[in-house]
């Protein structure tokens, strides 16, 4: 479905990302992890077009999203940091999202519904509290049913309630075959709601494969207990081979 | 682009910037034309009003609205949206916003004291360099991701537009005083949009007369229709020009 070939960013001296080549499939759920500015939103904003490449392409259902837009329809996006223009009201944001798209078809505000958004529609987004504001971003993402959904940091500043919400319907996409995109810091939530992990250190992949499959090679239970194994007998083997 | 542009107005008029300068223009040319009877006069004052207020209130009006809908925009890109029609429909929804206070502001109460031919191309003038000045705005805040840096770029273009341009001109002019000079200045004239609205006006003017040799060469060169196509020409290159270039760095640009 999504397939990245030999992407590279840089923002002036930094390079966000290197050489990062990843193929997504349609049906399978993805948890991206890697420590802070390892560049998983630069990737992710990659995929979405809000950042440009440097080199390299980004293929979507079989086309480069170079200049293309339209692929954008089919990806449900929930930010990091919602943000939203600040004197507009949650009602005024979610029907100027519903009416910014040609044919909204089925619009799912299950989401809506679940985290009682209505109670506060006529609130301006800049009284909202930040775990509101994440609510609301995670309704957006869901609202067009999208076929592929991405996530980044889904679950951080919400109460435990909401979260339980949200990791129910993410699961409830994931069983209709949707392609699952979640970055998270939080391993507990990706050993639930994930199958593949793609580990993201300084910009370039170094893993990428089931998470049974890594879980069978570091013989570790836990997610959180497999990545560390991983990551010490990565750093094992780099001092080696220096 | 109707929906991105529908959604831009309701925030500007939200602000209510645009129905202050609207209410300020009407104002202060209802004040010219009970002060003074003679239109002429009257259009004279507004002059000044059109060369140097009107650039600045649309540059620097047109900067921070960009940065304080950044949030609009970012939204905008992750939706199905073409990143030109966000562009554009920003530009359009500026532009035509900040033209209309202008053309109410002060066609207003010119039509009601009786349009004059001059009147007309005052008007005019304001309108073109209210569209120059947005795109060079666009320009600037394209340029940055600092909204105070951005600003800082907007005011740059300004004085060097209203004052710095015009000094550099004087001193060639004087420089060069022994020399034919009328086609270079009439080039140098071009490179300033706000330059050339003002050469526009004072031959609308029928002051010309007081230039003395160059003013009859421009006379003559603005008066007919070539030089009215002629400059209609530049300014609209004026605007095109910023425009398209803040729209190609708009579309590489990373959020």
């Amino acid at each position: 479905m999504i397939s990245i070939q030999k992407v590279n960013k840089n923002f002036g001296k930094l390079s966000a990302l290197k050489n990062v080549e990843l193929d997504l499939a349609m049906g399978r759920s993805y948890a991206l992890v890697g420590p802070n500015g390892s560049g998983k939103t630069t990737l992710i904003k990659s995929i979405l077009g809000l950042v440009i490449p440097s080199s390299g392409e980004i293929i979507f259902d079989n086309k480069s999203i170079a200049k293309d837009w339209k692929y954008r329809e089919q990806i449900g996006y929930m930010p990091q940091i919602g943000r939203y223009p600040e004197n507009m009201t949650i009602g005024q944001l979610i029907d100027m999202m519903k009416n910014i798209r040609k044919n909204p078809s089925e619009v799912d505000d299950s989401l809506i519904d679940q985290f009682k958004l209505y109670k506060f529609y006529d609130k301006r987004m800049h009284t909202l509290s930040g775990g509101t504001r994440q609510k609301v971003s995670a309704a957006l993402a869901f609202l067009f049913n999208p076929a592929v959904l991405i996530l980044d940091e889904p679950t951080a500043g919400l109460d435990p309630i909401s979260v339980e919400l949200l990791k129910e319907k993410i699961l409830e996409e994931k069983a209709k075959g949707k392609l699952l995109i979640i970055s998270s810091h939080i391993l507990s939530d990706l050993d639930e709601l994930t199958t593949e992990m793609v580990y993201i250190y300084e910009g370039k992949v170094h893993y990428n494969n089931s998470i049974e499959s890594l879980k069978q090679e570091t013989q570790e239970k836990k997610l959180g207990k497999a990545i560390a194994t991983m990551i010490g007998q990565k750093q094992l083997i780099d001092s080696i081979n220096k | 682009m109707t929906r991105v542009i529908k959604y831009v107005f309701y925030d500007i008029l939200r602000t209510r910037f645009i129905l202050l300068y609207t209410a300020l223009l009407l104002i202060s040319t209802f004040a010219m034309f009970q002060i003074d009877s003679d239109p002429g006069k009257v259009v004279m004052s507004l002059l000044n009003v059109v060369l140097m207020v009107v650039p600045l209130v649309s540059i620097v009006f047109t900067t921070i609205h960009f940065y304080n809908s950044y949030e609009f925009i970012e939204l905008m890109l992750a939706q199905p949206i073409n990143r030109r029609v966000v562009f554009l429909g920003e530009y359009l929804a500026v532009t035509s916003s900040l033209c209309m206070a202008f053309a109410v502001g002060i066609g207003l109460p010119i039509v009601i004291y009786g349009p004059s031919a001059s009147a007309l191309s005052l008007i005019f003038c304001g309108i073109a360099l209210t569209m120059v000045f947005v795109s060079m705005a666009f320009l600037a805040s394209v340029l940055t991701r600092d909204k105070a840096k951005a600003i800082g770029i907007a005011l740059l273009f300004w004085f060097y537009f209203s004052l710095i341009y015009d000094g550099f001109l004087l001193w060639f002019v004087y420089a060069f005083a022994d020399y034919p000079l009328e086609k270079i200045t009439l080039t140098l004239i071009a490179l300033n949009p706000v330059d050339l609205a003002r050469v526009i006006m004072l031959l609308q003017l029928d002051i010309s007369a007081l230039m003395g040799y160059t003013g009859a060469f421009y006379k003559e060169f603005f008066g007919g229709s070539f030089g009215i196509v002629f400059s209609s020409f530049v300014l609209f290159l004026w605007v095109a020009i910023p425009c398209l270039f803040a729209l190609r760095i708009f579309s590489k640009k990373d959020l």
